[in-house]
């Protein structure tokens, strides 16, 4: 099959510059047929996603060679959205179906972006099991704090006291601090933000994107419809506002130190940059050492 | 072991059926392979994970069976030819995924060693009532090809023939093994690489800008791509239209749900692989599948030393299920007698499509060894009265 330059960067460096006074930079990188999109007014995802297009369009990545996988919920259609090999899974199984195409394929750069309640509950046991064998993707997780799909539940990122349906009285469950979470189970770089962040947001994505490992970056966004109306956190505005107001940025933060209690403050930055060797790589080199000449790779499948 | 380079172990082996498993996994070119261990499939997982590294396979020992049965799928759109290994409680962790890749047409097989259950059940032992699973276990209407073998020799030629009909109908494809067949040891012989025939992957020759990923040839079965070949596709779980884009209403359910039904049932006269045994004359006809098949075997054999007309009908292909052929049988024999290791599943199929011009009775069993022929016996007197 030979390679196609749709959607390449040659092909995208060359639409910009016939429409660039009409066209958002990141149009190229969406299925602009799929719009309007399903989320609401004043949701933070979509703001998430176009970080993300910046700083995937900024890397020269060939595009032919990403994919992107979510799993289920609000941030679970962000695949839909992107003109890349997108997969739309499980819920709670975006990782280990990217584990799959990555270990198949070594050649592909694979992005895991989903939701707290998809990639931390359901698929919490996916995600430290990645973690530690250090498979590299990079997987985003957009935070709003609640399962908004399916109209607001308590997640197990729900702050403490939160209002949520199911914790109508307050939420006493305590949460994950996730950035925790993924260093100790191997996460090699770690980063959080609020969509507030923008350019430090997108900038973390583009180095993100570069590094090899398991890579986790946690996407602070408001949820006005759900999680913000029911704890009266007035609309989105408001809670970019609180966001402004009540980020840290403390690059190098112990990962213990970060997490998040209800409307307190939230320390941002880069956590962890700590490379070590990827599954494939660990692969290789023990099955080198012990079968020598006698050991064959995978090759991409062709 | 002396494999070509393919992989193919050519030549007559000493081989348990889980052993030729592995063996008509590689044989069928099959690179990634994803497991949670479980008793009684973990020795094909054990024998992958020694053989792959030295054919260009990669194999990886999943957190549980929802990841193992999700990772074929991943790498089944990156090019490869996947394959999982279960056994009954791994088998209900992965009906989530059986459904995801019916829905999404992703090819891979899923390999059950069959036990005893429900539930954790018996571990060691034998059963086979995890048939009507097979068939309708993950939620929503799709249809599925199982293929059971009775065999070592044939858990090889059947893993082979799970991978063509995967690749060919774009399905999930099971092979429906159980602990007996998986640990009993026999001759198997591998023919050599090139007389073995694969079934490519049915890639698209349109350019991205023409090709949609669920556009149906005549066949009903669309052309594939994998991911890097610059087609840009979307793929969900999500009722779909044929660009792959979410379409949420009851037209496109219509379209896209009939079509994965048609394009196994209108194939079905294809699919289905049976054997008879003595059925020329026969007046009853015993229906059997996978290890069952050879004590009824036994079974046909004293009942034809009482001077008993029967025949057996030995179903290789367990779904779909040989309607046609067991309504043309119903038209000439008395009676039928089901013999399995369940009480009672695929008995309501024959009893279905015999549809009262035959009685149907069963020889049931609720696993944990196999019949003994003098159980089947009594059913084939019981119905020859």
């Amino acid at each position: 099959m030979s390679p196609k330059i749709r959607n390449s960067q040659s092909a995208l460096a060359n639409s910009s510059a016939d429409k660039s006074a009409i066209q958002n930079p990141i149009e190229p990188l969406l299925r602009t047929d799929r719009i309007p999109h399903i989320w609401c007014a004043g949701c933070g995802i979509g703001t998430s996603l176009n970080c993300f297009a910046r700083a995937l369009l900024k890397s020269k990545i060939d595009l032919d060679r990403v994919a992107i996988v979510s799993g289920i919920g609000c941030t679970g259609r962000v695949a839909g959205y992107l003109r890349l090999d997108s997969f739309h899974t499980t819920h709670g199984r975006p990782i280990p179906f990217a584990t799959g195409l990555k270990l198949a394929n070594p050649d592909l750069k694979v992005v895991v972006y989903s939701g707290d309640g998809d990639l931390i509950a359901i698929g919490g046991n996916h995600f430290i099991h990645a973690a530690r064998r250090n498979i590299d993707l990079m997987v985003v997780c957009v935070n709003n704090f609640n399962y908004a799909m399916t109209g607001g539940q308590v997640g197990p990122t729900t702050p403490l006291t939160a209002l949520a349906t199911t914790s109508p009285y307050g939420n006493f469950e305590p949460p994950f601090n996730l950035p925790y979470l993924a260093e100790s189970s191997g996460a090699t770089y770690i980063a959080r933000w609020t969509v507030y962040h923008v350019r430090q947001l997108a900038r973390t994505f583009a180095e993100g994107l570069a590094r090899k490992g398991f890579v986790f970056i946690e996407v602070l966004a408001p949820c006005p419809t759900l999680y913000g109306r029911r704890n009266r956190l007035g609309d989105s505005l408001a809670t970019v506002q609180y966001y402004k107001e009540k980020s840290i940025i403390r690059h190098g933060a112990p990962t213990h130190e970060v997490g998040l209690g209800f409307q307190d403050e939230i320390i941002v930055g880069k956590f962890v940059d700590q490379p070590r060797p990827t599954f494939l790589e660990a692969m290789n080199e023990q099955m080198r050492a012990k079968l020598g000449e006698r050991y064959v790779p995978l090759e991409a499948a062709s | 072991m002396n494999a070509d380079a393919q992989g193919v172990l050519t030549g007559a082996h000493f081989l348990s059926g889980n052993q030729a498993c592995c063996e008509g996994a590689l044989a069928a070119g099959c690179r990634f392979v994803a497991g949670y261990p479980i008793t009684p499939s973990t020795d094909i997982v054990e024998r992958i994970a020694v053989r792959f590294p030295l054919v260009g396979g990669t194999f990886i020992q999943m957190e549980d069976e929802m990841a193992s049965s999700i990772a074929i799928l991943g790498a089944a759109w990156a090019g490869a030819k996947a394959m999982t290994v279960t056994s009954g409680p791994g088998f209900s962790l992965m009906m989530e995924h059986i459904g995801l890749a019916a829905m999404t047409e992703t090819p891979c097989v899923f390999v059950n060693v069959q036990r005893g259950g429900p539930s954790t059940g018996l571990p060691t032992l034998p059963g086979q009532a995890d048939l009507m699973q097979a068939r309708w276990g993950s939620h929503g209407d799709y249809e599925i090809i199982a293929l059971s073998p009775n065999s070592p020799q044939e858990t090889f030629e059947m893993t082979i023939e799970a991978f063509n009909l995967a690749e060919k109908y774009r399905t999930p494809v099971m092979v429906m093994t159980d602990e007996c067949v998986g640990h009993m040891t026999e001759k198997v012989v591998i023919p050599p690489a090139d007389e073995i025939e694969l079934q490519p992957r049915r890639y698209t020759t349109l350019p991205p800008e023409e090709y949609q990923p669920f556009r149906p040839d005549a066949d009903l079965v669309p052309p594939m791509v994998k991911v890097g070949d610059g087609y840009h596709v979307h793929v969900t779980g999500l009722t779909h239209d044929e660009r792959g884009y979410p379409v949420i209403n009851a037209e496109c359910q219509q379209e896209l749900v009939q079509r994965l039904v048609d394009k196994i049932r209108r194939n079905t006269d294809a699919i289905v692989s049976y054997e008879e045994y003595k059925t020329d004359d026969c007046e009853i006809a015993l229906v059997s599948f996978g290890i069952t098949s050879r004590v009824a075997s036994r079974a046909v054999e004293m009942a034809r030393a009482e001077g008993l007309p029967v025949g057996m009908v030995r179903l290789k292909v367990i779904w779909p299920f040989p309607e046609k052929e067991i309504r043309q049988l119903a038209e000439r024999v008395r009676s039928f007698v089901v013999a399995e290791m369940n009480l009672g599943q695929m008995v309501y199929e024959v009893e279905r499509c015999a549809a009262g011009r035959a009685k149907t009775f069963l020889a049931p069993h609720a696993g944990g060894t196999v019949h003994s022929p003098q159980q089947i016996l009594e059913r084939i007197r019981e119905a020859a009265e």
